[in-house]
């Protein structure tokens, strides 16, 4: 299957800093992509990379198969965004707003237009200004003119900001419904990882302008559930035994009792089987509960996280 | 028609410069200042009237011309105030011996008069007013992100932008027209469109006085070369305009970068006789309706056409680096 958007080994230099450092991912169609990362890790820039307000410094993006360089019309005529905020004329209505951006695309007639405020269940408010709306309400008009020309691609810059649980819970099924009903692709970033932990497919993880970690939600959770405690009588005697275990990748001394394991979790009773034949006395092995929360500030290194 | 099309872009600037109201308050103005000048205007003649009676030109021209003298005679006129005196005054004599009113009580005189002072600096005020955030509106909104992520390449905005300024100067110069013909045609007389005026008169190569060109023009003829006269340095101050706009992100900033232009280009010609190369900056120039009256260059060796060209190299180089700036920079 060809990516739809393609990110291909991106750098962005700003004066002396290097704000995106050498990312690379991709993003299928039917696929809802999460881009979490704390503030200021770089996702916003890497947005703008997308959608052609920046110039890459380095590496290229492409949508599906256009690169925005070289042939940005085509590749924008794929594409719908918000970045940041959903930035629309507030002195005119909604309406207008999405007249003023229908003009700029091919052929959207008036009952596309139409459609697109069913969508996003604008109707009774579409002739009032925008500065007269909501924040939701604003979203959501946003939303509208992103989808008019019927992206293959949408990206959405941290779509929850301001909404409410409601809001977001209404957004989360949006966003399925729509990836369903039209097989586009969904980038959605976020700093928050409970939101993109419902919502994503496959995420990417963001720190300091490099990527740290791409994959499925589920491998995530499973790389998470990969620790396991174990109850000894002397964990400094037991350290050396536990190490010696093949499918351990890492183990350390948590405290007096416990030590911490890293490994393949099928493994757990031979390992139980292994330490009891070399004289270590397991009292207890406890599979770790962790949250994607804990992943999320290692793998960022604990930087600003909300 | 390829859709998106320059029109429907075009429509769009239009769009949202109707909705900030701009124009109104643009014509609003208009109507005030046009009122007042006619109302002055009006003022005068009654004073003359009562003063001598009747209103005969040729008396008032007489004692402009003895006016002028007297200042002439006093010793403490500079040398460069001088000779636009004497050009005033032998054209004015000039006038007088042929027998033709430059000042035809109507309508068109005001007119004629309305554009020759406005096109320095109120007209162009007025296109800044209305031009001024077109881009840097944008920025401050935000909403130049959705603008530039669009399928449509940014030389093609900004050539929508820059087509919606001359448009908006068409618009600005005609209302202008039509103001200043309906209100001071109330008191002043609707008449006048085919009476005589000179043109023509000028410096000669050695700076003085000379009347080997000078013709007559019906009024309306005249007027149709002010009113272009004034649509050219519009058009220029608006696409000056226009650059600063995509260059400086903040509005206010801009205002205040294009009054400075347009402020200190009557200061320096009232400095700058001294300081010959000002004549190569583009606000010195705006004062084209000088070569049509006749008077007395603000800096020897400025021409009509000289003038012309400064104007267009100035506004070309502002819309050349509108264009590159606009299409090339990074958008935060
Ligand atoms: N125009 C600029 N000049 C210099 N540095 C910039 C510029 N724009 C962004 N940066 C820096 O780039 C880094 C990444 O910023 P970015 O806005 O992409 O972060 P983000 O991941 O979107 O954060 P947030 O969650 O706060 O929106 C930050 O350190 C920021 O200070
Ligand atoms: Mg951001």
């Amino acid at each position: 299957m060809q990516p739809t958007l393609k990110i291909n080994q991106l750098s962005k230099v700003i004066g002396k800093k290097t704000i995106i450092d050498n990312i690379s991912f991709d993003v299928f169609p039917g696929e809802v992509f999460g881009f979490l990362g704390p503030n200021g890790a770089g996702k916003t820039t890497t947005i703008r990379m997308i959608v052609g307000l920046i110039k890459p410094t380095k590496g290229t993006v492409s949508i599906c198969g256009h690169n925005v360089e070289r042939e940005f019309v085509q590749a924008m005529t794929q594409i719908g965004a918000i970045v940041e905020n959903p930035e629309l004329y507030k002195f005119l209505s909604g309406r207008e707003n999405l007249e003023v951006f229908a003009r700029m695309l091919p052929d959207v007639t008036e009952a596309r237009i139409q459609e697109v405020i069913d969508l996003v269940d604008l109707t009774a408010r579409i002739d009032d200004k925008v500065k007269t709306y909501s924040l939701g309400m604003r979203q959501r008009l946003g939303i509208a003119q992103a989808l008019l020309n019927n992206p293959r691609v949408l990206i959405l810059d941290e779509p929850t900001n301001g909404l409410d649980p409601m809001g977001i819970r209404d957004l989360r099924l949006f966003i399925r419904r729509l990836v369903e009903e039209t097989g586009l692709s969904v980038l959605v970033s976020s700093h928050i990882l409970a939101e993109i932990e419902l919502l994503a497919d496959r995420v990417a993880i963001m720190s300091r302008g490099k990527i740290v970690k791409v994959g499925t939600v589920q491998d995530l959770i499973n790389e998470l559930a990969s620790t396991v405690d174990i109850h000894v009588p002397d964990s400094f005697e037991a350290l050396p035994v536990v190490r010696g275990f093949e499918s351990v990748t890492q183990a350390d001394v948590v405290d007096e009792r416990t030590i911490r394991v890293s490994m393949n979790l099928e493994d757990t009773a031979r390992l139980n089987r292994y330490l009891l034949e070399r004289d270590v006395a397991v009292s207890g092995l406890e599979r770790r509960v962790q949250t994607l929360e804990e992943l999320f500030i290692t793998l960022t290194g604990g930087d600003h996280i909300v | 028609m390829s859709n998106p099309s320059l029109i429907g872009l075009i429509r769009n600037e239009v769009l949202k410069i109707h909705r900030k109201r701009r124009l109104l308050v643009v014509s609003t103005i208009l109507v005030v200042l046009v009122s007042m000048f006619t109302y002055a205007n009006y003022r005068q003649i009654e004073k003359q009237r009562e003063e001598q009676g009747t209103i005969d030109w040729r008396v008032d021209l007489q004692q402009e011309i003895i006016d002028t003298q007297n200042r002439l005679a006093s010793a403490n006129v500079q040398d460069e105030f001088r000779q636009i005196l004497e050009f005033r005054v032998q054209q004015n004599q000039y006038y007088l011996d042929n027998d033709i009113n430059p000042s035809y009580p109507g309508a068109p005189t005001f007119m004629r008069i309305f554009f020759s002072q406005g096109t320095t600096l109120v007209l162009p005020l007025f296109i800044i007013v209305l031009m001024a955030d077109i881009v840097s509106g944008e920025h401050n909104d935000g909403t130049i992100k959705t603008l530039l992520s669009r399928p449509v390449r940014r030389f093609k905005i900004l050539l929508a932008k820059w087509m919606t300024t001359l448009l908006y100067t068409s618009l600005l110069i005609f209302i202008t027209a039509f103001v200043s013909y309906a209100i001071s045609g109330i008191v002043l007389g609707w008449d006048g469109w085919t009476a005589p005026i000179l043109t023509g008169f000028q410096a000669s190569p050695t700076g003085t006085f000379s009347t080997d060109f000078v013709h007559t023009l019906p009024m309306w003829q005249y007027l149709l070369m002010s009113v272009g006269l004034a649509w050219f340095v519009v058009a220029a101050v608006g696409t000056i305009a226009l650059m600063v706009s995509v260059v400086v992100k903040n509005t206010a900033t801009g205002i205040g970068i294009m009054m400075a232009v347009l402020i200190s280009g009557p200061l320096l010609t009232s400095l700058g006789s001294n300081w010959d190369s000002s004549k190569y900056l583009v606000n010195v120039n705006f004062g084209l309706h000088t070569y049509l009256e006749g008077q007395a260059p603000p800096i020897d060796g400025m021409t009509l056409p000289f003038s012309l060209v400064i104007i267009t190299a100035w506004a070309l180089a502002a819309l050349g680096f509108a264009f590159y700036h606009f299409t090339q920079k990074d958008v935060y």
